[in-house]
């Protein structure tokens, strides 16, 4: 039998409002997802220019993880496990507009690069310098008996000591994320039931 | 010339999304890479997208966009010499 490991802290992102370890630490009245995500991003202060860049998903996933990795210590060797349902449709809509005008053709590099779930992982490796086994997945819905068996096996197999979990889900102005970071230090069980009374709240 | 050189500027800012930076915080002579507005290569693209798009300037080496995107003065002057819309 493993170590037991444990939720160290969690965070949720929906409908206006961030969640941290269930304490609501921001909301806004924005009615776009980008007007959201930019009052986060000055309301935590956060100096990164490269966010304005980002396409949805990646800001996303890139406020999430700020407020969970910002103050750990030793997370060098944090691993990166994403899921979503809706993968990087909302930038692939975006990037097909761009091209669908045969007289207005002018496709854009910097929407296309981030016509892939996955770079949203690449913007957080970049960010907090990890160099570390990294996988995006797509479900149908949220997952926590997928999330709960490949987190465990990453730690329990020394992959990682920590893993930052989330369910990253936009698409247009509709969005829910629930990261956690799972290691062995923290308060809250890592099990499957618990994974899903908090992505629930 | 100084109106084209504003028009660069006010558009670089809009395509590259260059939150917090005017018109007025880049200087004619400034270097756009680098040290400059520390833009990368998907930048590049972007500014050879924007030389197409707006007027009508096909790179066919995007190698030459080194010289051509070094500053506004740089990028100005290119565009006034080449430039078919």
């Amino acid at each position: 039998m493993g170590t037991s490991l444990y939720i160290e802290n969690y965070c949720i992102i929906e409908s206006g409002k961030i969640l941290l370890d269930g304490v609501e630490v921001f909301s806004s009245d924005a009615d776009s997802f980008a007007d959201f995500s930019k009052e986060a991003l000055r309301h935590f202060t956060i100096q990164y220019p490269k966010f304005f860049k980002m396409d949805h998903l990646s800001k996303l996933a890139f406020l999430g993880s700020e407020l969970l990795l910002k103050d750990l210590s030793g997370k060098e060797n944090t691993a990166l496990l994403f899921a979503n349902a809706s993968s990087s449709l909302d930038t692939d809509i975006n990037y097909q507009s761009s091209i669908s005008d045969k007289e207005n053709y002018f496709p854009s590099p910097a929407v296309f690069v981030y016509t892939l779930p996955n770079i949203c992982l690449g913007e957080i490796s970049i960010r907090h310098q990890l160099k570390t086994e990294n996988s995006f997945f797509i479900f149908g819905a949220f997952n926590p008996e997928f999330m709960f068996g490949y987190a465990e096996n990453l730690i329990q197999t020394q992959k990682a000591q920590r893993v930052l979990c989330g369910w990253t889900e936009l698409l247009g102005d509709e969005y829910k994320a629930f990261l956690y970071v799972v290691s062995k230090d923290g308060k809250i069980a890592h099990t499957i039931e618990n994974l899903k009374a908090l992505y629930e709240n | 010339m100084e109106a084209l050189k504003q028009e660069l500027k006010e558009k670089i800012i809009a395509v590259l999304n260059l939150e917090d930076i005017t018109p007025a915080d880049i200087a004619n002579d400034a270097p756009l890479f680098g040290e400059g507005l520390s833009l990368d290569s998907i930048d590049a693209l972007e500014l050879i997208v924007l030389l197409d798009k707006d007027y009508g300037i096909k790179l066919t080496d995007p190698k030459e966009g080194k010289a051509i995107f070094q500053s506004i003065d740089t990028m100005a002057d290119y565009v006034t010499t080449h430039r078919t819309k």
